[in-house]
């Protein structure tokens, strides 16, 4: 079956639906959105790809191993609360601040978002792995 | 040092398996030897006794010390033990030959129990007592079972165990009610000087009750003897020693230990003497149908424990009776002490010689046995000296407490105290009955076994007169049977009127107390009783062919063995059928009784805990947005239960999800709505891939089978759960935190939606495990779906 429409339709609306995933994850923390939903529609943008190749061409072209994504997830998480320790204050206290970059200018920063990062992976990972295995089954 | 004395033995346990390994070429029981004997000379250099206590601390926060204290009793105990243990320790040096016996485990055990049963009778903390009352049925456990290759030791170590170990947890109960009583002390010397006021107390009968059902099972009284009997599998010199001289008497040790904290009631007066009576008779009577020597010995010993019992129990009349009588019911103690001594030296000496016979002609069964008079002699002068002492006949030792037995029986038929007047008489006529029955099966031992004609034909082996060590234990116990019957006095103020001052607790010590047992009477009713039990006795062995089909009466069906076989297969299978009808292996078995329970028990809680007031003051508006949203998921769940497809199932389902997901716009609730619309896409999708997998065979598309209780559960569980709703939201006393998070939010954690807030800062901790969870499961799934075990191989990885 020639699949031109789907194909190309799925190239273009990936992109918007990754954007959408990247853009509910730094809004996370001011409105509606966070690591959660955008890892889960992350994966969707994925599985759409899925649904228009097959299993090997999603494989090389994002040539991630989702279970390894698991664990880095869980290390960041871990790693952001772990974070605090180093500076004599109880497990997952956040830090935050504004701070002056170079060509972005005013940056309000906060340690949350790495935290929201570590969430963002590991949904992603469980995901697609979960997908993937099962699909992959016989 | 005392403390170590008793520990002593279970510390050379230790050595002896390296002994018995490295040292091949001598006996192992040479090496055990020593310690027993060093232990009997210890101790009888406390003569005449200082009582004197000591502790070591254990554990002094729950009041549990090894504290030990030896007065009288604990001293005549300890000798016995020490002392027939040192004999039977060198009987059993040659009666088991060391190329085929695995005497490494022998002796520990035998170590063990030795040092277990010093434990029993000189602790005075009631824990450890308890502590070596328990290692006494462990180690006669192991010793009785220790022909493990057969099918009878292993029932009759089985059976000892159970009982015993019945017997030994309700004596933990009591103590722990006694120790309730006193305020938490557990020293026995602690709880008789508290107990004067106990009678009283509510818990003073159960305490009772429960330490007499102890002493009971362990001195194999009636109806718990039956034990022992089987317990005879075991080595001779463990019969001799456990089962004759030292664990069925500390039973008789309990009793009397106890006897002055609750010898102020009447029942423990008519249990002690009433159950021992009855055991006295019930035993000595079918001793005389046994046709093993060892079984013989075995009812002999039970009705002596019961006679020792009854005597025990008759001076506990000593803590009623005016001063002028306490002297007289104190007699009874003197008698129960003097023929606990008796009763040890006799019966290890008997055993010893059924253990000679066996050793010699390979037999134990008194059908074949007879005429070894002339073959063995000096076994056949210890075993008649044994049983004429046994069936009380002087000059023995034997016969003297057998008197003061029988005295003490007619002292109490006079008593009147506790309508004993009325009933009293029936003991000195059980007594002498249980006498008669004693002589005949006294004389039974003796001549079917040595007397008559030799039947060499019958003999598995050659006999002849056994080797001088094995004669030496049983002839040094005959010698002290003629000793103490000619000499009681050497026993009575240096051994039997400590441990009497020890048993009657006090009652004495402005008279003070002394002993004096004197062979001669004149002529009271004990002698004729006595000449009456020779006399019928030996009418009875001559005539006992002509009566014996009396016992056909007793069958093998209503006998107690029976009734414990029964009972013990009964309670396997009723357990088994029980636990077969409940487990039935369904999960919606199971599912009913989750659920049954949690509406019983909700239930319960709101009937009797709950004063029902629905309060609706703070329910908000229903707008018609609520109402159409609730309707459809009403519909969709409607559609989910009643659905005749799976796939209606699966999409009603999702109907339903994606509803909950509009509540959650509804009620202002973005986040929410998102992850469930998204979430519910997925498990929708998953679900459909289920359905699409399942097996051709079974996809018949069958509706849901309607099942009443399954209707009836479920709409208790729905209904239980809105009324628990209704109630809680009706009663919300505090105020919520909520304020706090979005008042905090901006200031504190820098950012606006507080949800995300909450959920990574606030409480992040719970996050952090919840994406450990996902992980679990995404790997589960992946371990699940790839490491399946190829075809042919699918127990490699169960």
């Amino acid at each position: 079956m020639n699949e031109l429409i789907l194909r190309t339709v799925t190239a273009v609306v990936t992109f918007m639906i990754i954007l959408f995933g990247i853009q509910l994850f730094f809004a996370g923390h001011y409105y509606p959105g966070g690591g959660f939903i955008a890892g889960l529609v992350t994966a969707g943008a994925i599985i759409l790809l899925l649904l228009a190749f097959d299993i090997k061409t999603v494989r090389s072209m994002i040539p991630i191993s989702y279970r390894t994504l698991i664990g880095i997830g869980l290390l960041f998480a871990l790693g952001t609360g772990l974070g605090g320790l180093l500076f004599d204050v109880p497990f997952l206290t956040h830090a935050h601040g504004h701070v002056m970059l170079p060509l972005l200018g005013d940056v309000s920063l906060h340690t949350a978002v790495l935290f929201d990062l570590g969430v963002y992976l590991v949904v992603v990972g469980v995901t697609m792995t979960i997908i993937e295995t099962i699909g992959e089954d016989e | 040092m005392l403390n170590l004395a008793i520990v002593s033995p279970l510390i050379y346990a230790l050595f002896v398996p390296f002994l018995y390994k490295y040292v091949r070429s001598i006996h192992t029981g040479w090496f055990v030897l020593p310690l027993p004997v060093l232990l009997f000379l210890y101790f009888i250099q406390h003569l005449p006794l200082t009582p004197y206590g000591q502790t070591i601390p254990w554990i002094p926060s729950l009041g549990m010390d090894f504290q030990v204290y030896m007065d009288g009793l604990g001293l005549l105990f300890s000798l016995l033990i020490t002392g027939i243990g040192s004999l039977v320790v060198l009987y059993s040096t040659y009666y088991l030959p060391k190329e085929k016996e695995k005497l490494g485990h022998f002796y520990v055990y035998l170590l063990l129990f030795m040092g277990a049963m010093l434990g029993v009778v000189l602790s005075d903390n009631a824990m450890a007592l308890y502590l070596f009352w328990e290692l006494t049925s462990f180690s006669s456990f192991l010793l009785i079972g220790y022909w493990n290759e057969r099918e009878r030791s292993r029932y009759g170590a089985q059976k000892s165990m159970l009982i015993t170990v019945l017997g030994g947890l309700s004596l933990l109960g009591g103590f722990l009610l006694l120790s309730v009583m006193s305020g938490g002390s557990y020293s026995i010397r602690d709880w008789m000087a508290m107990a004067d006021a106990w009678p009283q107390h509510p818990l003073f009968f159960p305490a009772m009750l429960l330490i007499l059902l102890g002493a009971f099972t362990k001195s194999a009284q009636f109806p718990f003897y039956i034990w022992l009997p089987d317990a005879m599998e075991a080595p001779t010199p463990v019969s001799a020693y456990l089962h004759s001289a030292t664990m069925v008497k500390a039973g008789i040790y309990l009793v009397a230990r106890f006897t002055p904290i609750f010898a102020v009631s009447s029942l423990w007066v008519w249990l002690v003497m009433g159950i021992g009576m009855a055991t006295l008779c019930w035993a000595s009577f079918h001793a005389a149908r046994q046709t093993d020597l060892k079984g013989l010995l075995a009812y002999s010993t039970v009705s002596q424990l019961g006679l020792i019992m009854s005597l025990l129990g008759a001076g506990a009349l000593a803590f009623h009776g005016d001063p002028g009588d306490r002297r007289l019911y104190m007699a009874a103690v003197v008698a129960a002490v003097f023929h606990l001594i008796n009763h040890a030296t006799f019966k290890g000496s008997l055993f010893m010689v059924a253990g000679i016979v066996d050793h010699e002609t390979g037999t134990r069964d008194i059908r074949r046995l007879g005429g070894l008079l002339s073959v063995m002699p000096v076994t056949f002068t210890v075993a008649v000296i044994g049983s004429l002492s046994m069936a009380g006949v002087p000059p023995f030792n034997g016969f003297l407490s057998k008197e003061m037995f029988f005295a003490a029986m007619v002292q109490v038929a006079n008593a009147h105290l506790f309508s004993l007047d009325v009933w009293g008489i029936l003991f000195p006529v059980l007594a002498w009955v249980g006498s008669v029955f004693t002589f005949l099966y006294s004389l039974l031992f003796v001549g079917k076994t040595f007397l008559g004609a030799p039947r060499p034909s019958e003999w598995p082996k050659r006999p002849h007169e056994a080797p001088v060590g094995m004669l030496v234990a049983p002839v040094v116990l005959a010698v002290l049977v003629i000793g103490f019957g000619l000499f009681p006095n050497v026993l009575s103020n240096t051994v039997i009127a400590p441990a009497v001052d020890a048993v009657v607790n006090g009652l004495f010590r402005r008279e003070g107390l002394s002993v004096h047992i004197s062979h001669w009477h004149g002529w009271t009713a004990e002698v004729w009783m006595t000449i009456g039990v020779i006399v019928l006795g030996v009418l009875l062995y001559r005539t006992f062919d002509s009566w014996k089909r009396v016992y056909g009466a007793f069958s093998q069906r209503l006998s107690l063995n029976h009734l414990y076989d029964t009972v013990v297969r009964q309670m396997e299978e009723q357990s088994y059928s029980l636990t077969s009808r409940y487990m039935t292996g369904y999960v919606r078995t199971y599912f009913l009784y989750i659920l049954s329970v949690m509406i019983a028990l909700l239930v319960a809680t709101i009937v009797l805990k709950v004063d029902g007031r629905l309060s609706l003051s703070h329910l908000a508006e229903v707008g018609i947005h609520e109402l159409i949203l609730a309707l459809v998921a009403l519909i969709g769940t409607a559609t989910t239960v009643a659905a005749k497809s799976r796939l209606v199932a699966i999409i009603a389902l999702g109907s339903v999800g994606y509803t909950v997901s509009l509540f959650f716009v509804l009620f202002r609730a973005p986040d929410l709505a998102l992850t469930q619309l998204v979430i519910e896409t997925i498990s929708v999708s998953l679900f459909l891939l289920c359905f699409y997998h399942l097996p051709k065979l079974s996809r018949h598309e069958k509706g849901v089978r309607f099942r009443l209780g399954n209707a009836l559960i479920s709409i208790g569980v729905g209904a239980l759960v809105s009324v628990i709703a209704l109630l809680a939201y009706s009663e919300k006393n505090f105020a919520s935190i909520a304020q706090y998070h979005i008042e905090n939010a901006y200031e504190k954690a820098a950012g606006k939606n507080i949800v995300n807030v909450i959920l990574v800062d606030f409480r992040g901790f719970d996050t952090l495990f919840e994406i450990c969870v996902l992980a679990i499961a995404a790997l589960g799934i992946y371990a699940l779906v790839k490491l399946k075990a190829p075809k042919g191989e699918s127990g490699k990885y169960e």
